[in-house]
């Protein structure tokens, strides 16, 4: 069976579809590791932890946040279901930086350990929103 | 129009849920199918005809037919499988009174989640039906409920939920086991019970959306029938009326003339 050249990209949350798309390159943020996808990738299915989706059409890179969930990768096709996520376009900067700060101080005053992971969350969410948003100005 | 209103809300919700429950459904029957039965007891084929029935149902009426098709199915499933064990668990008030009323088994009930649904709604029920399933005591869960076709039509769906169907292979794809990262039984325990949640709340949303149509066509048809009697009975009035002019001007000009 000849490879395939070209991947097809799907990326939903809860909320709806995020992206449909056919791309040359796929990198995702797994639970245990960011991994790149190229076309014929080997069937494989991992979760996803928190970071920033990156996918590549020809020479043009775009960027999404990607929050948990779960990921399958087949050799034509990639199936990301984030439970949350959004387009470097779509984040609110001054909010993000806001929960960010908020997140920041609840992880200095915070005792005792279940909202610890909470704040530490939250944490991660904003600087990721934040980190997604400034290379959309790059 | 309040219901317009609240239709066009809950077909959001739903609409925007329903890639994302297509979309999990495919990558899982994927999943599924290459994965052994054994890897998960969510995928465990037993021989034990033993079935638990969630039948979503609307917290109001007046809504034409939604609830009595409902019920119907039910109660056709269960004429069907009568030599099977069946047990009920009923979403929404109308269900719980249809069937409190006949000889069946009620395993629980849910009241009240359509006034504000959540998605923990769903969770719960869902954690519900796995415990029932993992635990043993039934073998098979189906799903009974109105899917959202068009504002006007709702299709009656009555879906096997449990055990996860195993579906056939995509031609294109090599039929390989997946690379798991971490491993299979760490995304089987994640990702299984995710599926039964994400598949009732789909159904909760598609419930919902489907409810707010019925309710918005038979009031529609309601004023309709109530215009036609108030047309009919307008005419019937001035007829009576005007019987009445004409007698008494009869009696007018009889009682001049003589």
């Amino acid at each position: 069976m000849a490879l395939p050249t070209k991947l097809d990209l799907e990326v939903v949350t809860p909320e709806g579809l995020l992206l449909k798309e056919t791309v040359d390159e796929v990198i995702v943020p797994g639970e245990l590791g960011y991994f790149g996808v190229l076309p014929g990738h080997t069937p494989f299915l991992s979760t996803l932890g928190v970071g920033e989706l990156t996918y590549r059409i020809g020479a043009t890179k775009k960027r999404l946040t990607c929050f948990w969930g779960f990921c399958e990768v087949l050799p034509h096709r990639v199936s990301i279901l984030a439970e949350v996520g959004e387009r470097a376009e779509d984040i609110d900067v001054t909010r993000a930086e806001k929960a960010k700060e908020l997140a920041a101080q609840r992880l200095k005053t915070i005792k005792e350990e279940s909202g610890y992971a909470e704040a530490h969350r939250d944490y991660m969410k904003a600087v990721t929103r934040l980190a997604t948003a400034q290379h959309r100005r790059d | 129009m309040v219901s317009a209103a609240k239709l066009r809300r809950a077909q959001e919700a739903m609409f925007g849920a329903r890639p994302y429950s297509r979309k999990m459904l495919e990558v899982l029957n994927s999943m599924a199918s290459r994965a052994t039965p054994e890897a998960h007891p969510l995928l465990e084929e037993r021989a034990g005809t033993r079935s638990l029935l969630l039948v979503i149902t609307s917290d109001k009426g007046l809504c034409g037919g939604f609830n009595a098709n409902i019920t119907r199915a039910a109660g056709r499933f269960m004429a069907e499988n009568s030599d099977r064990e069946l047990k009920l668990y009923l979403v929404g008030r109308k269900g719980r009174d249809y069937f409190k009323r006949r000889s069946a088994t009620v395993k629980a009930e849910a009241i009240g989640v359509f006034q504000a649904l959540r998605y923990s709604a769903a969770q719960k029920i869902g954690q519900e039906l796995i415990t029932a399933f993992t635990s043993g005591e039934v073998d098979r869960v189906y799903l009974v409920y109105n899917e959202f076709k068009s504002v006007i039509q709702q299709r009656i769906v009555v879906d096997p939920l449990l055990p996860i169907q195993r579906t056939a292979f995509d031609p294109r794809d090599p039929g390989l086991d997946y690379l798991y990262e971490p491993a299979p039984s760490g995304i089987f325990a994640s990702v299984l019970p995710k599926y039964v949640e994400v598949r009732v709340w789909q159904a909760l949303l598609e419930s919902a959306a489907a409810e707010h149509g019925a309710r918005m066509a038979a009031m529609d048809a309601a004023t309709n029938n109530a215009s036609d009697t108030i047309d009919r009975l307008t005419l019937y009035m001035n007829k009576v009326r005007q019987a009445a002019i004409t007698k008494e001007i009869i009696e007018v000009v009889s009682g001049a003339g003589s």
